[in-house]
């Protein structure tokens, strides 16, 4: 990395952090704090992408990505267009080149997708002029959720490099965590994995991570403490017995957060599940930062949205 | 009578241990005679082979020819086209057709339009249950009555370890062999490409080495049981040979083979392919240690055969995404240059091994007729051009499908025609 500020993207698209240099994430966070104002102003919109298109292409559900893209795209002034489809584009019978083309023929400059198989994003991005920011895809990455983590903790602790960030839970179906440990392992954090090992993806150290198979060891000295959402689903689906034992030995209680630096926050990309990946008592917290994580998720996708348009001009003219 | 005279062609066929320059006459649709500077009657059609390889026909004992009911992937006259320009020329049909080759009135249809097409033989392979359900029998008996060579749910593992005992012990009474997929359906759990340091990097659900090794374990343990007679197809881990080792120590009667892409490919190359569904097989395309023990396994011997496992899908099947595209990859008309390339300019193992390997083994696997040129033998060879250069190019395929990782690829040596029976069904442009 050369020491001159990076001011743009490499790729049109941001289809995940792993592709992503440390510098391409710096300059995503440092473009969000000029942007988190915006939501401070009476008139909470600017003109930067007026006259862009949106698509919003979501292909399994999604309530807080999706709303929180859509006031990122509104408070820039876009043309958003809304594309949703429960089950994959296969249940509709229409393969990803297909569903590329009949977006392209409504030109847009733009591609939010949210997909349930991995690496779907990737495909569409070689296929397509427009770009695409991945909203999700598969178990495989949800960048914009790393990028608005990793704000969070830069805002509330003041870094990234050095911290001990926890991140507990169904590891191997997550894309949270995924993003996650590449983005802080990229920017000097130490990423510790809890979860049983039949909620661990096989070699998870080759991400570079810290595996551990109990909460309270990875829970010793953390900065942060990211809990993610059990789903009820996995329940007797041979992943782990219950939700009443889930909870009993993974479970973020007020006495196990002990174990973490007295500072430490407590984050979550919710939805929770109260009493089952943690406590109330702790969600509602002083520590917890979960509303926070909302609120940066806008500005951080505000920031993407600005960035691949060309970044031309400021990003937050007075309105 | 029907007569060839090839010329001055370097005779290579492991089934009587000759690797020399040679004339050969076809009389008939059979090997007349073998020998330096043959004299035949008058007006014998000759041809000139010097400078080319002349082995016994190369046989495939692992294809999907997908008709009847899949005819928009392929049909049996495309795949016995796209055979041939391979250099086979024999193939074994995997029973996964719609409907399933579950009863002798598929097997028979089999046989009679291979016939019809007439390029290359065609020996069907019988389910081993009733719609490849993996709960009853198959009446195989019938079907190998009708031309069945042997028994396989191939492309779905029998689960049920009772069936699979009976299977083998079925089998016994009528002389053929269990081919098995080997793949347990619970600890594949849906996964789309090799569980490993790859998958957990590029967000991909896996199948763990163990979902194959744990069947292979399980049925060398039943052909020990029942003495019966056990083919394992597509082997792809080190562990699954190192099982094989085992059971040949222990003299059970076991045969297995493995694909080019499994020698040529690993895990690490479909992670380079950004989600390609080309690169979507199964078995997944394995570690580069997987691979270093597939190309190990041919070297010493553990590997009786190298198929193709030729399985055609559409385009428009394969344009979807990764985990809803179809496994598969089409191999009859790479699988020779990728393995003179690899196994022997590579220097892997020599000429003669590779033939034994592609037509001396998988004839005596399965008990086909073929696999030498001795004399009385069938007139089925191939011949190969060692120096010629290819690049893999889709767009020239004989078969209806186009799914191949290796487009593009430039390989050293060919199959440059096929004969069948005496006739020339194919030779290279």
């Amino acid at each position: 990395m050369s020491n001159e500020r990076l001011k743009s993207l490499r790729s049109k698209d941001l289809v995940g952090i792993a592709p992503l240099e440390p510098g391409e994430i710096q300059l995503i966070l440092d473009t969000a704090e000029e942007l988190l104002d915006i939501a401070r102003r009476p008139i909470k919109k600017v003109p930067t992408l007026r006259g862009r298109t949106v698509v919003n292409l979501f292909m399994e559900p999604s309530t807080r990505t999706r709303f929180s893209f859509e006031v990122a795209e509104k408070r820039l002034s876009a043309d958003t267009l809304n594309f949703s489809a429960s089950g994959s584009s296969v249940s509709k019978g229409e393969t990803l080149i297909d569903t590329a083309r009949n977006l392209m023929a409504m030109a847009p400059d733009f591609i939010v997708m949210r997909h349930p198989n991995s690496g779907a994003p990737h495909r569409l991005a070689s296929m397509v002029e427009a770009s695409i920011i991945n909203a999700g895809d598969g178990i495989n990455e949800h960048p914009t959720q790393a990028l608005l983590d990793a704000f969070t903790m830069r805002r509330h602790l003041g870094r990234l490099e050095g911290l001990a960030v926890t991140i507990a839970g169904d590891i191997r179906h997550s894309r949270v965590a995924r993003s996650n440990a590449y983005l802080l392992g990229k920017m000097g954090a130490t990423v510790r994995f809890a979860a049983p090992a039949s909620l661990m993806p096989l070699h998870a150290e080759t991400l570079g991570v810290e595996v551990h198979h109990r909460l309270e060891s990875a829970l010793e000295g953390a900065d942060v403490v990211m809990m993610l959402r059990i789903q009820r689903e996995r329940q007797g689906n041979m992943n782990f017995p219950s939700l009443r034992e889930y909870f009993d030995f993974f479970g973020l209680t007020p006495e196990r957060l002990e174990l973490a630096k007295p500072e430490a926050l407590v984050m979550h990309p919710g939805p929770i599940n109260r009493g089952v990946e943690i406590d109330s008592a702790v969600a509602d917290g002083s520590r917890s930062v979960i509303l926070d994580q909302v609120t940066n998720g806008v500005a951080i996708r505000m920031a993407i949205l600005y960035l691949l348009s060309g970044g031309h001009g400021e990003p937050t003219p007075a309105s | 009578m029907s007569r060839l005279l090839l010329r001055n062609g370097r005779v290579v066929d492991p089934s009587q241990s000759l690797d020399q320059g040679l004339d050969l006459l076809l009389e008939d649709g059979h090997v007349a005679a073998l020998g330096e500077r043959l004299d035949a009657a008058p007006n014998t059609p000759e041809m000139d082979v010097s400078g080319l390889v002349v082995t016994p026909g190369l046989i495939d004992i692992h294809v999907h020819l997908r008709e009847p009911g899949f005819e928009y992937k392929e049909t049996i006259e495309t795949g016995c086209r796209a055979a041939v320009a391979g250099g086979f020329t024999a193939v074994c049909a995997m029973p996964n057709t719609r409907p399933v080759n579950d009863d002798p009135s598929v097997t028979r249809f089999i046989r009679e339009r291979a016939a019809a097409v007439g390029l290359c033989h065609v020996y069907p392979i019988a389910a081993l249950s009733k719609g490849e359900r993996g709960e009853e029998l198959a009446e195989i008996g019938e079907m190998v009555r009708e031309g069945a060579v042997a028994v396989s749910d191939d492309g779905r593992p029998v689960m049920n370890a009772q069936l699979m005992r009976r299977a083998l012990e079925y089998a016994q009474s009528f002389g053929v062999r269990i081919a098995a997929h080997e793949e347990d359906v619970d600890l594949a759990d849906g996964g789309s490409m090799h569980e490993s340091e790859v998958s957990t990097r590029i967000g991909l659900k896996g199948i763990p080495s163990a979902a194959e090794e744990v069947m292979v374990a399980r049925d060398i343990l039943l052909a020990e049981l029942t003495g019966g007679r056990l083919h394992l197809c597509h082997m792809s881990t080190r562990g699954s040979l190192d099982l094989v080792r085992m059971a040949r120590r222990r003299g059970i009667d076991v045969t297995c083979e493995v694909t080019p892409h499994h020698f040529m490919l690993s895990d690490e190359e479909l992670a380079a392919s950004n989600y390609d569904t080309n690169w979507k097989m199964n078995p997944p395309l394995r570690s580069r240690d997987d691979v270093e023990a597939v190309l190990q396994g041919i070297y010493d011997g553990t590997v009786d055969a190298i198929v193709t496992d030729h399985a055609p899908h559409h385009a428009d099947e394969k344009a979807l995404d990764f985990a809803d595209a179809p496994f598969g990859v089409a191999g009859l008309e790479t699988a020779v240059s990728l393995a003179l390339d690899r196994l022997v300019h590579g220097r892997v193992i020599g000429l003669g091994q590779l033939v034994r390997l592609m037509s001396t083994r998988p004839a005596e696997i399965f008990n086909l007729p073929g696999g030498t040129l001795k004399e009385g033998a069938p007139a089925d060879l191939t011949l190969l051009d060692l120096r010629k250069r290819i690049t893999v190019d889709p767009e020239t395929f004989q078969s209806k499908s186009r799914n191949t990782p290796f487009a593009g690829i430039q390989l050293r040596g060919a199959p440059v025609a096929t004969i069948v029976a005496g006739r020339v069904v194919w030779q290279a442009s």
